[in-house]
């Protein structure tokens, strides 16, 4: 009796000690003792974060991550991904499972100003869309009154959903699945008659379906979806080195910069393009990383639009054009402050 | 004695109090709010299929109510029938005749040994989702329509005067009741037997339906029609829910029917042998002298069966019925982020379901156990 309590009290104890330990670290630091980026990406989306058959990830959400990789270690590869549901997302985050979300995650006030959570800029632009079967005769989404609509658990599109039909005065049945996986079940297997998601969801989603041709995405766009990669709040400098990788991709395509020409580009006499890849300045040391992290993010991942083209661009089964996530000086709303 | 017992209580008080003082001061230092304020904020998203008015202009706290509810149906439903199966299965099991007893068996060593959740998409996947569109649906009268949107069918409301049925029925009640009482006097007096509980079954239909003639059926029935997508009008029940309650209700009754055969051969069988040489039918010895004694076994692990299907109804957050998990610790978790306060909270429902349904199986297994005086 004595030696089971005494062992009770040790137990405790320790679980207690080990509980108040717990004092937050600085990720960059725990990041290089590690050896690797942890990056929380979705359980396989098409263009944004999936696994091939070799388990290699590929995807626009995957190459945000090997880009923060890239800036950090100098290799694409110092990158590991943890698939999450949309309902598990934020809980990894905050607790420290991973460093970064890069989960096709809409930024929203909420979100950044209650989880303890910052969102280091914009990926994609995206915005929500409904998709039907061409069998039901549906061109817009007006005519949706009634419909039951399969959709994914813990995300702001179950919201937006809700708003649009109430504003409009219809009525929906909403069937709420844990991953997209199983809102596009449910939908082939015709229980519901309509899937709503973001639209490059829906393309990848649709891309997924036995008959792709079999179903259509309706013309109307019921919200604005920005998504990006996002951090814990409360340390600052990781937070400015995620946001400064997804900046210099974007700034590097708009000068010009590309993985092809980048070591050519090292030469070059633009002092933009030297503070970009590092060969003059201290932009890299600022951030707390080496001083040519844009050189090897460009020349391992790439620039904005090579990540976007390679991904979920016009000549992938996404199909998507650049839209709103072209350069600024190109029709688009894609904006990177200046490297400076 | 009473010393080591103090210092392992505040050893425990201690730890409970470390664990909670840190959790705090961390999702503090990492900006996470807390609180439970979140559940006076509105919700903003809608839900399939609620038992009390709910709209996506209602709160957080409202979300836990709906959800709450639909974890108590399911598993109400679950436990009537998972009883009822669980009972016949378990007299099959020990049934003289071969072939229902081998039945029996290969039901209970099917079912209980494949896992809840494959059970649940079986149902759902398999079975469900084969079912037509609803524009293809299979009607019966033009009342009842199956299609893969559920089970649509008509319902009544009162118009005035079907207060008097409703008090025919009380009466109808009553007098069942009464004449029960007066056959088992009758009996214990002169040893006759009067069929009271068919009498009571005439009672209980009669008076309430002659009641209803009488003024005119006041009743005006809703049918479910074709509207654009779906049905409007009637009430429907969801292939979700549909398929939750059959996986849950056939998954226990396996391990009830086990429990009950288990009751049944722990009584005696001088007991049964006693009853025939007594000259009581068979159909009697089991009413009134196997089950009874039976009971006695079989409420404690009874119980344990309905606290397993009650938790086990949680899984319907995979085939998207709209249970505790899956709206209050799925959406409103998510929209909130307040992951901490929400499980705690559903962690606590449970328990308390579990500790009620434990309370009055006890009282009722005081009730039934044997008096020793």
């Amino acid at each position: 009796m004595k030696k089971q309590l005494l062992l009770v009290a040790i137990a405790t104890t320790l679980g207690g000690t080990l509980m108040a330990g717990s004092v937050q670290a600085a990720t960059l630091d725990d990041v290089k003792s590690r050896g690797h980026v942890q990056c929380g990406v979705t359980s396989g989306l098409p263009g944004f974060s999936q696994p091939d058959e070799n388990g290699n990830w590929t995807g626009i959400d995957v190459d945000t991550c090997r880009a923060v990789a890239a800036a950090v270690f100098g290799s694409a590869d110092k990158v590991q991904f943890t698939p999450l549901t949309a309902k598990e997302r934020f809980t990894a985050l905050q607790s420290g499972e991973i460093d970064i979300l890069s989960r096709n995650t809409t930024w929203t006030l909420t979100r950044d100003a209650s989880l303890g959570l910052n969102f280091a800029g914009t990926n994609y632009y995206d915005g929500q869309g409904f998709l039907v079967s061409k069998s039901l005769g549906v061109d817009n989404a007006e005519q949706l009154d009634g419909a039951t609509i399969c959709i994914q658990a813990g995300t702001t599109t179950e919201l937006n959903l809700a708003d649009y039909f109430r504003t409009k005065g219809m009525k929906f049945n909403p069937l709420v699945f844990d991953t997209s996986e199983q809102t596009v079940s449910g939908f082939a297997a015709g229980r519901c008659d309509v899937l709503t998601s973001d639209r490059s969801q829906l393309a990848a989603l649709r891309s997924k379906l036995e008959d792709p041709s079999s179903a259509v995405i309706l013309p109307n766009i019921i919200s604005k979806e920005p998504l990006g990669p996002v951090v814990r709040q409360g340390d600052d400098q990781w937070f400015n080195i995620v946001k400064w990788t997804l900046f210099v991709q974007i700034n590097a395509e708009e000068l010009g910069v590309t993985q092809a020409n980048v070591s050519d580009m090292k030469s070059s006499t633009n002092p933009e393009i030297q503070r970009l890849l590092g060969t003059t300045g201290d932009m890299g040391e600022k951030l707390g990383v080496p001083a040519d992290f844009g050189f090897r993010i460009i020349q391992t991942v790439g620039n904005y639009g090579e990540m976007y083209e390679r991904n979920v661009g016009p000549d992938t089964p996404l199909g998507l054009d650049r839209g709103l996530n072209a350069l600024w000086n190109n029709g688009g709303i894609m904006y990177a402050p200046p490297v400076r | 004695m009473f010393v080591f017992q103090t210092l392992a209580l505040a050893t425990v008080f201690w730890f409970g109090w470390t664990l909670f003082h840190n959790t705090l001061s961390n999702m503090e230092s990492r900006g996470i709010s807390t609180g439970f304020g979140f559940l006076d904020e509105t919700s903003g998203f809608g839900i399939i299929m609620s038992l009390i008015p709910y709209d996506s202009t209602m709160t957080y706290g409202r979300t836990f109510f709906v959800g709450l509810l639909n974890t108590l149906l399911v598993s109400a439903m679950g436990v009537v029938a998972a009883t009822i199966i669980g009972f016949v299965v378990g007299v099959a099991r020990l049934s003289s005749n071969w072939l229902i007893a081998k039945l029996a068996l290969v039901y209970i060593e099917t079912i209980r040994n494949i896992p809840l959740l494959l059970q649940i998409f079986f149902w759902y996947f398999a079975v469900l989702q084969t079912l037509p569109s609803p524009r293809q649906s299979l009607d019966v009268a033009d009342m009842f329509f199956l299609s893969n949107r559920g089970l649509y069918f008509p319902t009544a409301s009162a118009e005035p005067g079907f207060g008097w049925v409703m008090a025919a029925l009380i009466v109808g009640v009553a007098a069942a009741v009464f004449v029960h009482r007066w056959a088992k006097k009758r009996q214990f007096r002169t040893g006759q037997l009067f069929p009271a509980l068919r009498v009571g079954a005439v009672l209980i239909l009669a008076l309430p339906l002659l009641m209803f003639v009488l003024v005119g059926r006041p009743l005006v029935w809703e049918m479910p029609s074709l509207t654009g997508f779906n049905f409007t009008g009637g009430a429907s029940i969801l292939p979700e829910l549909a398929a939750l309650w059959i996986a849950l209700s056939l998954y226990t009754a396996s391990f009830i029917a086990e429990i009950v055969r288990s009751g049944i051969l722990a009584v005696n069988r001088g007991q049964t042998e006693a009853a025939s040489a007594l000259g009581l039918r068979s159909s009697f010895t089991l009413r009134l002298v196997v089950i009874p004694q039976a009971m006695r076994v079989i409420i404690p692990p009874l119980t344990s069966q309905y606290l397993n299907l009650v938790k086990n109804s949680s899984l319907a957050t995979a085939i998207a019925y709209p249970d505790l998990v899956s709206v209050f610790m799925g959406t409103t978790l998510n929209q909130t982020g307040q992951a901490v306060e929400v499980v705690a909270i559903t962690m606590a429902v449970y328990l308390t379901i579990s500790l009620i349904i434990s309370g009055l199986m006890n009282i009722y297994n005081r009730a039934v156990a044997l008096q020793e005086r």
